[in-house]
Formats: C-alpha cells, sequence, structure tokens
C-alpha cells in the first residue's frame, strides 16, 4: 500500500506540513517494501487549482492513503472520487511517526 | 463616446457618480449605461425596471468516456485543476476552468469536446425614457467575471454615449472594461488615504492608452492632496462634489443628487461635456 504523506522536506524524517495542496514535498511510503520516495511539489506557488492537481499526482503515484493537516474542498472532491482516504496527523512530527501512527489507527481519519 | 467611471478603491461612491450622469444624460438625448461591477451590479438599485436576459456561456471541455483511454494528458495539461484524471475516469471541475481550450487539443484519441456553460447573464432594461441600463451578473462562485464585462460591453454597442461603471479597486475585471474606452473618470474622496490606489488606477488606464480625469467625491473642502495629486499626475479635475447635508440626506435614502437637488442636472451634464472636450484634446 502506498501512503502519501504531507512534507516540508525529503525522506522519512521529514517534518510533517499541514497544508495539502500547497505542501513543498510529497513523501510515498510504500508499507510492504519500507521505502519512502520523496516527490517535490511544483505547485506551491501555482495560482490557483492546487487541490486537483496534487491529487492528481496522489493518483499518479498509485496512494490510497494521505496523511495531512488540512484539505480545500476541491481537493476533497478529487480525493473522495478517486478512493482515496483522508487521515490528520495530529501531533505526529515527522512522515515516519505519522505512518507509525497510522499503522497503529491512532490517526483520525478527516474523509 | 465611450467612457469608464472607475475609482482606485472601494467606497468613493463611484457608482453614484454614474448613476447621476447617467440621469442628466437621459434627460438630454440619451444613454447606454453599463454596469460592469459584474460581482456586485448594484445601478438598478437607482433605476429599477422590467428587465431582459442573456446568458453568458463559456466554452468548457465534456469528455467522452467511451473513447477517453484515461491517458492522463489533459489532467497534467490543464494548469488551473479543472481536470484530475482518475483510474476510472476524468473529474471536471467547471468553476476552476479558464476555457482556455487546451484540454481539447491535447487529447490524443479526440474524447474532448466543448459545451456552453452558463457562467452568468446580461441583462437589459429601460427604466426611464433615454436610459438603456445594461447589467452584467456574475453568478456566485464562477471566476471569469471579464468575460461576463465584455459581453455585457458588447450588449451596450458602440453608438452614442456609453458608460461604464467598473468595479472598485485596480484588478482584471477594471483592464477588462477600460479596454477600448475613450476616457476614464476616476472618483476619489478628498481625503489623502485613497491616493495611492488612485495612482494605480491612473497608471492602468495610462497603460492601456486611456485619458483620464479625476472627480472629488464627498468633498470636505480640504482637497489639497487630491488636487495636488491630480497636478503632480497632469489630471483634469472634471468635478468636486461637496460632502454637505443636502447631500448627503439625498445620498443616504439611495436618491440621486441629479434628479433631488436643483442645479445638479446641469452640473452633471457639463461634466460629460468637459469629458468630451478632453477626449477631442486627445484625438
Ligand atoms: S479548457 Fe483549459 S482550463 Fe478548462 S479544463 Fe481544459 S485545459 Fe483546463
Ligand atoms: S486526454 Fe483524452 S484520453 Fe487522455 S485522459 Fe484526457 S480525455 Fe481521456
Amino acid at each position: 500500500m502506498i501512503v502519501c504523506i504531507t512534507a516540508k522536506g525529503e525522506g522519512a524524517e521529514a517534518t510533517v506540513e499541514p497544508r495539502f495542496g500547497r505542501a513543498p514535498y510529497f513523501v510515498f511510503a510504500d508499507t510492504e517494501a519500507g521505502t519512502f520516495v520523496s516527490v517535490k511539489n511544483e505547485l506551491v506557488d501555482a495560482a490557483g487549482g492546487v487541490g486537483p492537481r496534487s491529487a492528481q499526482v496522489l493518483v499518479d503515484h498509485s496512494a490510497t492513503v494521505l496523511i495531512t493537516g488540512q484539505l480545500g474542498g476541491n481537493a476533497a472532491t478529487a480525493l473522495k472520487a478517486a478512493g482515496i482516504k483522508v487521515y490528520s496527523f495530529g501531533d505526529a512530527a515527522t512522515a515516519t511517526q505519522a505512518l507509525e501512527k497510522y499503522t497503529q489507527g491512532g490517526l483520525s481519519e478527516i474523509l | 463616446m465611450k467612457i469608464v467611471v472607475a475609482s482606485g478603491k472601494g467606497g468613493t461612491g463611484k457608482t453614484t457618480v454614474s448613476a447621476n450622469l447617467a440621469y442628466a444624460l437621459a434627460r438630454r438625448g440619451g444613454v447606454t449605461l453599463v454596469d460592469c461591477d459584474v460581482e456586485e451590479p448594484n445601478l438598478h438599485l437607482f433605476f429599477p425596471g422590467e428587465s431582459e436576459k442573456k446568458g453568458v456561456p463559456v466554452p468548457v471541455p465534456a469528455i467522452d468516456s467511451e473513447r477517453c483511454t484515461l491517458c492522463g494528458e489533459c489532467g497534467h495539461f490543464c494548469r488551473y485543476g479543472a481536470l484530475t484524471v482518475l483510474k476510472d475516469r476524468v473529474l471536471f471541475f467547471s468553476e476552476l476552468c479558464h476555457s482556455c481550450g487546451g484540454c481539447t487539443l491535447v487529447c490524443p484519441v479526440d474524447a474532448i469536446t466543448e459545451v456552453g456553460r452558463e457562467i452568468g447573464v446580461v441583462t437589459t432594461s429601460h427604466p426611464l425614457p433615454g436610459l438603456t441600463l445594461i447589467s452584467g451578473v456574475m453568478y456566485e462562485g464562477e471566476v471569469l467575471a471579464p468575460k461576463v464585462i465584455a459581453d455585457a460591453k458588447e450588449e451596450g454597442g458602440d453608438e452614442g454615449r456609453v458608460i461604464y461603471d467598473a468595479s472598485p479597486g485596480v484588478a482584471c475585471p477594471v483592464i477588462e472594461t477600460l479596454e477600448g474606452a475613450d476616457f476614464c473618470i476616476l472618483v476619489t474622496e478628498s481625503t489623502p488615504f485613497g491616493l495611492h490606489d488612485l495612482d494605480l488606477a491612473v497608471r492602468a488606464a495610462a497603460a492601456l492608452g486611456v485619458a483620464a480625469g479625476v472627480v472629488i467625491n464627498r468633498s470636505d473642502g480640504e482637497d489639497d492632496a487630491a488636487v495636488t495629486f491630480c497636478q503632480e499626475h497632469d489630471l483634469p479635475v472634471l468635478m468636486t462634489i461637496p460632502f454637505d447635508r443636502e447631500v448627503a440626506a439625498v445620498q443616504n435614502r439611495g436618491g440621486l443628487i441629479a434628479r433631488d437637488l436643483p442645479r445638479w442636472e446641469e452640473r452633471f451634464a457639463e461634466l460629460w461635456d468637459e469629458v468630451a472636450r478632453h477626449c477631442e484634446v486627445k484625438v
């Protein structure tokens, strides 16, 4: 399963980022392989439509779960339609911590 | 002759100036007043009447799911995020679409055609003899104000005297409103606070080659800052409207000073003549 975590930087130890569409990085964690792939978000400074465009990035990377802080309405529509579940990272500070909490069932669902 | 009434910022009484000017001209041979503040048109409040409506359509993509191979091209092309290609279908966010037509071009299997979607209406009414009022009205949540403005201006035509009431501030709707106009009346208050915004508006008009002049509204008699600004920028002060008790009383109840107070009808007619003189000087 591929879990996407919005982050301020690259890699497993990156600090989590609350904004979805404007997150500097998307960290994709492959839970079976135990690998982390970081993708720079080209849309940080884009004018508009960042929510659905970021959802597209998740679809392209076959993510089925997203861990982030907050979501806009269009992003929510796109993610829901794509069947991607969304959780809030709560008090987790890094991508790894967020993933751990998620695996333990300790994160609350936003969508 | 087509003139724009604009202001650098909201709350300067721009709409009142437009309405009074239109009233005076309606009684002197006729005028077309076009409300280009499509997000919040309010000139109809001064001139109520039965109106005819015409839809404002914009082209948006319609995707033929039979043909679509979910290749993802359109989703990656659209920089506005209006298309998201999922594993089983393409999602379209109509309110994000800027109608650029690009997705139709990039689709490798011709699965996209353009269909019309209504983002607003243009209404036309004849509330007074000599006055044609045209209002552009953009629907809630829509973003393509310039398209609604363009349609409203088109409806207003090129003949005779036309007044375009712009939206407050200086953003792309105002640029669209200025396009093709002969003159721009900028309405400001006498306080120095609005001068920065006024400066932006002056530069926007200049960039489009539209000559401008200033109407000082709600003047408390201390217009030094505004007058100096106009001198520095070589802008004529076309009219000064004092904020005395009489004027305030009429405006507070939504009335028109050109109709309800003596002499003001003539003064607004003179404002138009003054503008006409400046336009001749220009050509
Ligand atoms: S017409 Fe342009 S803005 Fe609209 S969906 Fe297609 S590519 Fe995006
Ligand atoms: S470009 Fe055409 S074929 Fe490809 S996903 Fe879009 S609509 Fe479907």
